[in-house]
Parts: structure tokens; C-alpha cells; sequence
């Protein structure tokens, strides 16, 4: 296990010790001449601050919308389904699991598309065409989508966790519905949510496949920069960037401990 | 006891992570002066189409070579991939002309005897030591094919035809273009204003002065708000075709046969301006573990007959010119289509990608590098 997580640690200093090298210009091998140029470059150039900025901005939309999508989900599976249908509801969160990654991406590629299904069904109704395909909608979209099922687990298990005794007591004290909701369901539901909010915001942040395949012309996240510089051989400033999320998700977790998201889990 | 074992291992781990292996040298000036016994196997990095069924089982069949290709979809991509695992990863590439060079001077590529590849003489002039792959009468390689990047529209839905390479540049198809997402395209956009803008006396769209090049990737960035999306493989801009997300775009003549044959009514053309293009070089690794099957290999698609149907798979222009008549024999009026034997003047007419380095032609150090290019086409997208 130690071992492990020292293997993990060194991995990290290597990545934050390259991240102060160079390269040769012309053979692109890497020169260990320590400098800040790679993050002199970051903080200097607005297109790096503009892309961390739409990676982190979308991250947190798709972690938004899925918290709003799951809540009620989780809370129908938890407190109103009874057993066949939450079995039933279990297998339709879980089952797009089985199916590649890829193949969800391409598939939303087929909807959205110019001549795709959404466009098709909008005519059909008189509506005119939509055409996300191809733009940062459609990556947001997309992104909901597939890491929907990581927010509904934890979600879930934290509202089932609820005890029914809470919400009749706060029925009794003379609370309606919504302050229910608001006082007593959504404090102690938090921790899940946080949790799931984890896995969610840190899965769209390291993510550079569906905004390379889905995305318009102003789609790069910090991966595909990173991806992009190791495909160039600037791995030096590749390793840079790939120190910006590692810092987000540090802060982050930081906070969700606060919100006692690792007690959910 | 403990402790120290430990210690040895973050120890171990770091200095593993920060050894960098040593850079290879090409192996000594003795040049092979024979072809020895196939090694069985032959690891190639390829362009998509570049190592087809139809030539690499006969080969196989003959030289028991087996073929392990793997695709590229960059330059960048090529080099990449040919330094992994120390350079004996992989036994060859077909590297276009702005890795040729950069394979090279890195040592990552092997010289070769064109005397070993019987077709070699019968190859256009222009192909037998261009300075890409030969470097003071020292070769490294053997040429293979060469073709234009062309300028590819929906027929049905932009008329009139486009005569210029502006057309991706205007407004009047916002959000219907597609170029390649490759910094290498600068050089189109550069190509397209050393004609539309004769003021900045662009001479070689590869070899720009900081001012022409912030010229063009103003330009470049102008375009941005028009484009659909910056295509990574060619498989992409097909798909952008087909769905109608796209109707006109820079592409190669890969994409328009490909999308032809699908009943995508589209054209291709080579743009009043001219063009840009790639001239392949399939090149032996340094370190390579298959060299003798690597030479088979080279012989095998200098054949004419190989040569043709390569150049009739991928849409592009052999070197070898006996070729030719084995192309019209495949599919009647496929030579001239593809330019097969074409005049010095039409080859000298498309500017070959080539890396950019900061060393100009006329021996001046203000030319823009390619890093800087890469640097500036990622910040562009922004």
C-alpha cells in the first residue's frame, strides 16, 4: 500500500520537476535546464487562461446539472420505488456503463449532428433546427450525460440513509414540504452530493476525448493542450499545464472534506 | 531496516523518472551493400492507407516479413512515436517532409543504400535526393508519393465552384468550414497571402519573418469564428461532409475519394493560388530490430506496380514513373488524374511541407521555428 502511494508521489514530482525543463528547438529532445518559461508562457498568454477558465466553467456546469438531475432520481429510487422498480431504475443508470465510452460520444455525434436525430425531430414538430452539434453545448451536454450515473450512486445511498423518523418529526413540528426539503433532506443529502460532485467535476477536468470529438472550434480543455504539447514534444510544458488541474482538484478536495464528502463514501 | 527500503524506493523511483534515455546516434558509416535474410517481423508507423491489404499480403507472401502498422494522424504524431521505446520500437516510418528532417538531425533514422532498391532509378529526378530526405549527398531515406493539399467543397450546396483558396476565409460560409488541426496549416494561410498580399513579399510559406507570420495568424484568427471545427483525422472531415456540418474545407484527396464513393456530391480542387503538399519518405529507424525486412519493405513499394496502387488507394502522385501505365491499366485515365509523371513545372508548383527552423534561406536567423509555430496555432484556437 505504501509503496504504492510513494510510486503514485514520485510520479507527481516528476511530472512537477519536468514541468521546469526545456526543449531542444529543432530536435525537440528534452534539455534539463530548470527555468520558469513554461510558466512564465501560462500566466502570460490570455488563450491559456481562457481554456483553464472553459475547462473549469464547464466542469462545474456538468457537475450542476447533474446534481440537479440526480437529486430527484436518487430520491425516487431511495424513498418512493418500491423494489422492482428501483431494480428496474438501478439497471437503466448503470447499463450505459457497459457500453464504451467512445460509442456514447459518437452516438450524441449522430443526434446532434447537422442531419442528426435532434435536428430531424425538431422539423418534424415545426421548431427550427438547433445545431449543437459541434459546440461547447453539445460538450456540456455530452458530459452530463455520461458521468450522470457517478452523481446518482452517491446521491442515492446518502438520501436512503435518511432516517424516515427525521422527516415525519420535522412533518410533526409543523414544517411543510419545502422546508423539509431545504433543513433537514438537502443538509444531510450534502455530503452525497458533494461526493458524487467529485467524481463528476474531476472526470470533466481531466477529460480531452469528447471535446476532441464533439467540440467546435473553441473546445480545447486543458487536456487536449496537454495532449496536443505531448503530440508536439513540448512534454516540459505539457507537464506545466497538467500541475493546473492537480492544484483545482487539491482545493476541491479540500473543501469536500470540509462538506464531509469522504464520510458519504 | 524498514525505513531504508523506503527510502530506496522513492529514491529509485525518482531517479528512474529522471533519467532520460540517452539519444541515439546512427549506427557506423558502413552502408549495407546487400539485403540479408528477413527478420520475420516489421514494425511501420504509417499514414492511414499507407499499408494496405492489397500490397502487404503479397509482400508478406514473399518476404515472410510480417507487417505490424500502426497510423499517425500528425507529423508530430510520426516523431513522437518513432522515439518511443528508445527507437526500437519501431523499424520505419513514411515521415513527410516536416519530420524527415527533424528524424535526422535527431539521429533517429538510419542512412540507407538506394543502391539495395532496384526501382530507385526509375524514380522522377525531383524525388531521387530532395533535400528533405538527403543530406549532403547522404541518403535517409527512400521517397514513396507525393500529393497537394486541396481545397474540397459540397458541390450541391457552394456555388459557384471556388476558384480560390479565400473561399475558406469568407464569411458567406461561417460555420460550414473545416481545416486540419495541425500548425502546419500556417503555411496555408500563408501561401493564400503571399498571393492576396504581395506587400508582405512572402517568398516560402515555411520560412516567414515575425511580420509575416503575425500576418497570418491574424488571419488565422479571423478564420476562427468561421470554422465548424479543426479536423484531427481524416476520418473527421469525412463524417463533417457527410452530415452536412460542413461544406467546404482544406483536406487531401484521400477524404474526396473516400466521401465520392460514399455519394457525397463533392469536388476537389488545387486553388488559383496553388497549394501546399506532403512528399513521403519511408525512413529506417537508427535502432531498427527488422533492418533486412525493412529494406524488403522499402524495395517492395518502390515497385511500379505497388506505386500504383498506393497512388490510386490514397489519391496522390507516385514517384516512380514507371507507375504510370500500370495506374491506367487499374482504372482507365487515373495517371493523368493524378498527376502521375507530371512536368518539373507542375511539382515545383506545390510548396512541400517542410519544418520551419529559425535559419532562413538567405542564411538570416529571423525566421519564425517550429515550436513557435506549434505554440501559436494551440494559443490561436485558444
Amino acid at each position: 500500500m505504501l509503496a504504492f502511494g510513494l510510486v503514485y508521489l514520485a510520479a507527481l514530482v516528476a511530472l512537477f520537476l519536468s514541468s521546469f525543463w526545456t526543449v531542444n528547438a529543432f530536435t525537440s529532445e528534452v534539455q534539463h535546464i530548470w527555468n520558469l518559461d513554461n510558466y512564465r508562457l501560462l500566466w502570460d498568454q490570455g488563450a491559456y487562461h481562457k481554456i483553464a477558465l472553459r475547462t473549469i466553467g464547464i466542469a462545474a456546469a456538468v457537475t450542476v446539472a447533474d446534481a440537479i438531475l440526480a437529486f430527484p432520481l436518487g430520491y425516487f429510487m431511495a424513498r418512493v420505488a418500491g423494489g422492482r422498480s428501483r431494480a428496474f431504475i438501478f439497471v437503466a443508470v448503470l447499463l450505459p456503463l457497459w457500453s464504451s465510452y467512445l460509442i456514447r460520444v459518437y452516438i450524441w455525434q449522430l443526434i446532434l449532428a447537422h442531419d442528426g436525430v435532434l435536428n430531424w425531430s425538431l422539423q418534424k414538430v415545426g421548431l427550427p433546427a438547433a445545431n449543437i452539434g459541434y459546440t461547447n453545448w453539445a460538450v456540456w451536454l455530452i458530459f452530463t450525460y455520461i458521468w450522470l450515473p457517478f452523481m446518482v450512486l452517491p446521491v442515492y445511498g446518502a438520501l436512503e440513509r435518511v432516517p424516515d423518523s427525521f422527516l415525519e418529526a420535522s412533518r410533526d413540528l409543523g414544517a411543510g414540504g419545502w422546508t423539509t426539503f431545504r433543513r433537514v433532506l438537502l443538509p444531510l443529502a450534502l455530503p452525497g452530493v458533494v461526493a458524487g460532485s467529485i467524481f463528476t467535476f474531476s472526470l470533466t477536468l481531466g477529460d480531452y476525448i469528447t471535446p476532441l470529438l464533439a467540440g467546435g472550434a473553441s473546445s480545447q480543455f486543458i487536456g487536449n493542450v496537454v495532449y496536443d504539447s505531448i503530440g508536439s514534444q513540448q512534454t516540459p510544458f505539457a507537464a506545466a499545464f497538467a500541475v493546473v488541474p492537480l492544484a483545482v482538484m487539491g482545493v476541491y478536495l479540500l473543501i469536500a472534506r470540509r462538506l464531509g464528502a469522504f464520510e458519504a463514501l | 531496516m524498514r525505513k531504508h527500503t523506503r527510502r530506496f524506493v522513492l529514491l529509485a523511483a525518482v531517479t528512474a523518472a529522471l533519467c532520460v534515455p540517452a539519444s541515439g546516434v546512427s549506427a557506423g558509416s558502413g552502408l549495407p551493400t546487400k539485403i540479408g535474410k528477413g527478420e520475420g517481423h516489421l514494425n511501420l508507423i504509417a499514414w492511414e492507407g499507407y499499408t494496405q491489404k492489397q500490397w502487404v499480403k503479397p509482400f508478406q507472401q514473399k518476404t515472410g516479413c510480417i507487417v505490424h502498422a500502426t497510423y499517425a494522424g500528425t507529423s508530430d504524431d510520426m516523431v513522437t512515436k518513432m522515439r518511443s521505446g528508445g527507437g526500437t520500437q519501431y523499424d520505419g516510418v513514411s515521415a513527410s517532409g516536416d519530420a524527415s528532417l527533424r528524424l535526422i538531425y535527431g539521429g533517429d533514422v538510419a542512412k540507407v543504400n538506394p543502391k539495395l532498391i532496384p526501382s530507385f532509378k526509375d524514380f522522377i529526378p525531383a524525388l531521387k535526393s530532395p533535400p528533405h530526405n538527403t543530406i549532403k549527398g547522404v541518403h535517409y531515406g527512400i521517397s514513396l508519393q507525393w500529393g497537394p493539399n486541396t481545397l474540397l467543397w459540397n458541390t450541391k450546396k457552394v456555388k459557384p465552384a471556388p476558384k480560390s483558396w479565400s473561399a475558406i476565409y469568407s464569411k458567406k460560409y461561417r460555420g460550414k468550414i473545416t481545416v486540419p488541426d495541425n500548425p502546419i496549416q500556417i503555411a496555408d494561410a500563408a501561401l493564400y497571402l503571399s498571393k492576396a498580399k504581395p506587400s508582405l513579399h512572402i517568398k516560402d510559406p515555411y520560412e516567414l519573418t515575425q511580420t509575416q507570420f503575425n500576418a497570418a495568424i491574424n488571419l488565422l484568427k479571423r478564420q476562427k469564428p468561421l470554422i465548424k471545427k479543426y479536423w484531427a483525422l481524416a476520418s473527421a472531415e469525412i463524417n463533417l461532409f457527410k452530415s452536412g456540418d460542413a461544406v467546404i474545407g482544406a483536406s487531401w484527396p484521400y477524404q474526396t475519394n473516400t466521401l465520392k464513393a460514399d455519394k457525397v456530391h463533392v469536388k476537389d480542387e488545387i486553388p488559383k493560388e496553388g497549394a501546399t503538399g506532403w512528399a513521403d519518405t519511408w525512413m529506417m529507424s537508427s535502432h531498427a530490430r527488422h533492418p533486412n525486412c525493412m529494406y524488403k519493405w522499402m524495395a517492395w513499394v518502390s515497385t511500379p506496380k505497388v506505386q500504383a496502387e498506393q497512388a490510386i488507394y490514397f489519391g496522390e502522385t507516385p514517384a516512380n514513373t514507371k507507375a504510370c501505365a500500370i495506374m491506367n491499366k487499374i482504372q482507365a485515365g487515373s495517371a493523368k488524374q493524378y498527376h502521375c509523371g507530371a512536368s518539373k513545372k507542375y511539382f515545383n508548383s506545390i510548396k512541400f511541407w517542410k519544418t520551419p527552423i529559425a535559419k532562413c534561406d538567405n542564411g538570416q536567423n529571423n525566421c519564425v521555428d517550429y515550436p513557435r509555430w506549434q505554440q501559436a496555432w494551440t494559443e490561436m484556437k485558444g
